[in-house]
């Protein structure tokens, strides 16, 4: 019996979401099982690190890693798993472009240590503790990752083969990934495994959407009552399908929700959010510059709005650090 | 049952129940390792000079920072950004953070909008609570504790039950997270929630298709717990493993409550109980800040979470030390009763058997059964409710908003969202009290203990990996290896350190589930 090919699976800085769109392949799961052999399984780190170290170079047909690279110890597996494997794929928003977790990218590690430890209303902490990378404690040495001050995208890192956009991916985007991956004829190298088109082309309520849309002011979604046909544009509602890649079906559309773009852009497209901005930008109907900055005005968080996923990908990638020529650690 | 092996099954406990009542007399534990169920599980042990557990470490990394970066932005956007803390339950995370945009916007939903809002809450909780107890936590006693690693997963309790029931469990999963999807827009990551509302409407065509599911459902939860009845009650070898010593904590416990005192995953009162089982307090989310706080330690990503009336006395246990445990078996430890009846048959059963409080962290399991039954009951419940297809879903907020709290029961435990923003609505400051946060200062005593109880010197028995990782699978912690290996046995490194700081074993299990000895 030929043998079957090898497939890894890997999480860093995510949320299990992917882990969870694997198990959403439901009965297909076990065909996948029957398939391929599962060398490697998202959750282990070090104690499995021996075992893909102990693998000769290109052994593991694909690797899919989910989550964006947060740690020292989310970099070193991602190096490895890149030596030991043909195809490395970015699965997912977080390693695809840096994801949610990316928007860290607007703080720097301080801050968020700071945060978490010593600001918080519940956290009672006397001695200003913060988690150290090497702790003594009783004589015991004991050792956590470095956090960085940077969150970085997969390819940031390491050479990415192809990506499954989407936070998670959709079953049906992930299952036709798995088989475009294990057939015989792989699409170009970089390819994000997923149509390349905008969400708009597919979205259920396209036909609703006017010729030419303008805007006298944006609506924030807990303002106004939702009409859960009409286009979510066209109700004043910042809806990003216009500058994202389709093969979701519209899923946060039919759940009367504006998209809010994690399939990041389609291939004709280097900044996400710059594109969706400047369409916006020409689209508000003001003529003097105050008229469209009051306009403007009224999408509270364009960062987080615009670069909800891909802060870290984008042209932008962080917040300057203040003294810091080292930009990702 | 029969009367004879009720009667047998309940002198089983009560000796177990005993014997750990003499053990905790004789001994206290005042050590203090780490614990993180977030990824990845590391567990560094250190030896005495006489070889004998003097440390144990159970260390999972990890650290995203969402209550800083979510500062910044958009009020409403919490429910979907704060989504992405737990993949496995971004239900939990996205309703309390909807709940906390009511208190911030000082906004009441109206009839429908809680309906929908509770129905589809119940829908996650019987697809979650089903997923851990046939993928996660069930393999350890439905295929068996000491059965080979390899068959210890989900393939595994498919050989036992069934291909066909297997099959079942599969679909009746899909079908229920297809019904989050409906209303919610996605399974994972789920859209519906605004302050003051939903964003959906459901219609008598989405009501029917909840209907023929939560029937189903409530069907498939007895089925699951007169498995659990079948396989682990009627197995002395089981029970006895329940009640060891290794696995009991008296701890106090906490969990929403409603009007009542009976089990309520979407609202309520916080109920807290001391390790002798009496009402300790009885509060709301807004006094969340006077009773709960969080210890730090150097060396650990996470902090610890203790009732701060009561104090942080270390990794310790009984009425003195602050630390509580929440998730099913806390939950069922501070109510009175559940408000469904099947579950409130099931509830009494439970106690009755065990007597009330039970400490037995591996009666969770039991608990979580109870529990499922109860969520596909509501489940029924809300969709056979006239109201639910009403269109009026949204309360638009006209008050300024400053500061919300909101609290929900995560399948893993109580979770806590409290959001301070400006006059504009967005955040300045966020504080989350995630489930699994609650437990981890007993889970560090649970994996202390059974390394105590388990290793002695650099002889390290082989089985003694999945005992450990039983102390917290247990716990069915958010974000845990277990949660998202696919064969259900999370890859672990087990490394022991003579005094000198030498490494004289490592154990290491894979993903398959077998053993190597470095």
């Amino acid at each position: 019996m030929p043998e079957k090919p090898k497939v890894a699976f890997y999480w860093c800085a995510s949320c299990g979401g992917c882990e969870e769109a694997v198990v959403d392949l439901a009965e297909a799961i076990l065909d996948v099982v029957a398939a391929v052999d599962i060398v490697f399984w998202p959750v282990a780190l070090d104690f499995k690190r021996k075992d893909v170290e102990a693998m000769p170079e290109g052994s593991i047909l694909v690797s899919f890693v989910n989550g964006a690279i947060r740690t020292s110890e989310q970099a070193d597996m991602a190096h490895l798993l890149r030596s030991k494997s043909k195809l490395l794929v970015a699965l997912g928003s977080c390693s695809h472009l840096g994801g949610i977790p990316g928007l860290a990218n607007l703080f720097d590690r301080e801050s968020i240590l700071n945060a978490v430890y010593l600001e918080s209303p519940s956290t009672v902490n006397p001695e200003g503790s913060l988690p150290a990378t090497h702790h003594k404690d009783d004589g015991h040495t004991v050792e956590l990752p470095r956090f960085y001050n940077t969150v970085q995208a997969l390819d940031q890192v390491v050479e990415v083969d192809y990506y499954v956009p989407g936070c998670p991916p959709t079953p049906r985007i992930f299952r036709t990934a798995l088989q475009t991956l294990l057939g015989d004829e792989l699409p170009a190298k970089g390819t994000v495994l997923a149509p390349d088109h905008a969400l708009c082309d597919e979205c259920p309520r396209k036909d609703t959407k006017p010729e030419r849309l303008s805007f006298v002011e944006f609506k924030r979604p807990q303002q106004v009552l939702i009409d859960e046909q009409e286009c979510l544009l066209a109700q004043g509602l910042l809806c990003m399908g216009p500058a994202t890649r389709a093969g979701c079906e519209a899923l946060c559309v039919r759940g009367n929700m504006p998209c809010s773009g994690c399939c990041g852009p389609t291939s004709r497209v280097k900044d996400q959010g710059a594109k969706i901005l400047s369409s916006l930008a020409s689209l508000v109907e003001g003529k003097e510059e105050a008229e469209i900055d009051r306009i403007l005005s009224t999408i509270p968080d364009p960062a987080g709005t615009f670069y909800r996923y891909s802060l870290p990908a984008s042209l932008l990638h962080r917040k300057k650090l203040d003294g810091c020529h080292c930009k990702n650690r | 049952m029969p009367d004879q092996s009720q009667e047998t099954l309940r002198k089983t406990w009560q000796e177990g129940t005993a014997k750990a009542n003499t053990n905790y007399v004789r001994r206290r534990i005042t050590i203090d390792p780490i614990t993180r169920l977030e990824g990845h599980g590391k567990i560094d042990i250190f030896l005495d000079a006489a070889g004998q557990v003097e440390r144990a470490y159970f260390q999972v990394p990890e650290l995203r920072g969402f209550e800083k970066f979510v500062q910044g932005r958009p009020a409403e956007e919490m429910p979907q950004i704060t989504s992405r803390i737990c993949g496995v339950c971004p239900t939990a995370h996205h309703m309390a953070a909807t709940k906390a945009l009511d208190a911030l916007y000082q906004v009441d939903p109206p009839p429908a909008a809680k309906k929908i809002r509770e129905l589809i809450y119940s829908t996650f909780m019987t697809e979650d609570h089903a997923l851990h107890f046939y993928f996660l936590g069930g393999p350890d006693f439905v295929v068996g504790p000491e059965a080979p690693p390899a068959e210890r997963n989900v393939l595994g309790v498919i050989g036992k039950v069934g291909v066909e029931t297997g099959k079942k469990v599969i679909a009746m999963r899909r079908r229920l997270r297809e019904l989050i999807a409906l209303v919610g827009g996605k399974a994972a990551h789920p859209v519906f929630g605004l302050p003051g509302g939903v964003a959906k409407h459901v219609t008598s065509d989405m009501r029917k298709q909840f209907q023929d599911v939560a029937a189903e459902a409530v069907e498939f939860a007895q089925f699951t717990l007169g498995l659990f009845e079948d396989v682990v009650l009627k197995n002395t070898d089981y029970v006895n493993l329940i009640l060891s010593d290794i696995y009991t904590h008296r701890t106090y416990y906490m969990g929403l409550v409603d009007d009542s005192n009976r089990v309520n995953f979407y609202d309520g009162q916080i109920r807290v109980v001391t390790p002798e089982g009496k009402e300790w307090k009885k509060f709301g989310p807004e006094q969340y800040l006077e009773n709960v706080a969080e210890h730090v330690e150097p060396w650990s990503y996470v902090k610890f979470c203790y009732l701060k009336p009561v104090g942080w006395k270390g990794f310790t246990e009984g009425i003195e030390s602050g630390i509580y445990s929440v998730a099913p078996l806390a939950r069922l430890n501070v109510s009175d009763g559940m408000a469904t009846p099947l579950a409130q048959t099931a509830y009494e059963k439970f106690f009755s058997t065990l007597g009330k409080p039970v400490h037995h962290t591996l009666a969770n399991h039991w608990a979580r059964v109870v529990e499922l039954l109860y969520a596909a009951e509501r489940m029924t419940e809300l969709a056979a409710d006239p109201l639910l297809t009403d269109g009026n879903i949204r309360v638009l907020p006209t008050e300024k908003p400053r500061e919300g709290i909101g609290v929900v029961e995560a399948p893993r435990g109580t979770l806590i969202h409290h959001y301070q923003t400006d006059e504009n609505g967005l955040i300045q400051k966020a504080n989350l009290i995630v489930a699994t946060q609650n437990n981890a200062a007993r889970i560090a005593m649970s994996v202390e203990k059974a390394a105590k109880g388990l290793i002695s010197g650099a002889d390290v028995p082989e089985g003694v990996l999945n005992k450990v990782e039983m102390a917290f699978r247990a716990y069915d912690p958010c974000h845990g290896c277990a949660t998202h290996s696919l064969p259900g046995s999370m890859p672990l490194l087990l490394r022991v350190r003579s005094h000198t700081g030498e490494t004289v074993a490592v154990l290491r299990r894979d993903f398959n589930g077998s053993v190597h000895r470095e």
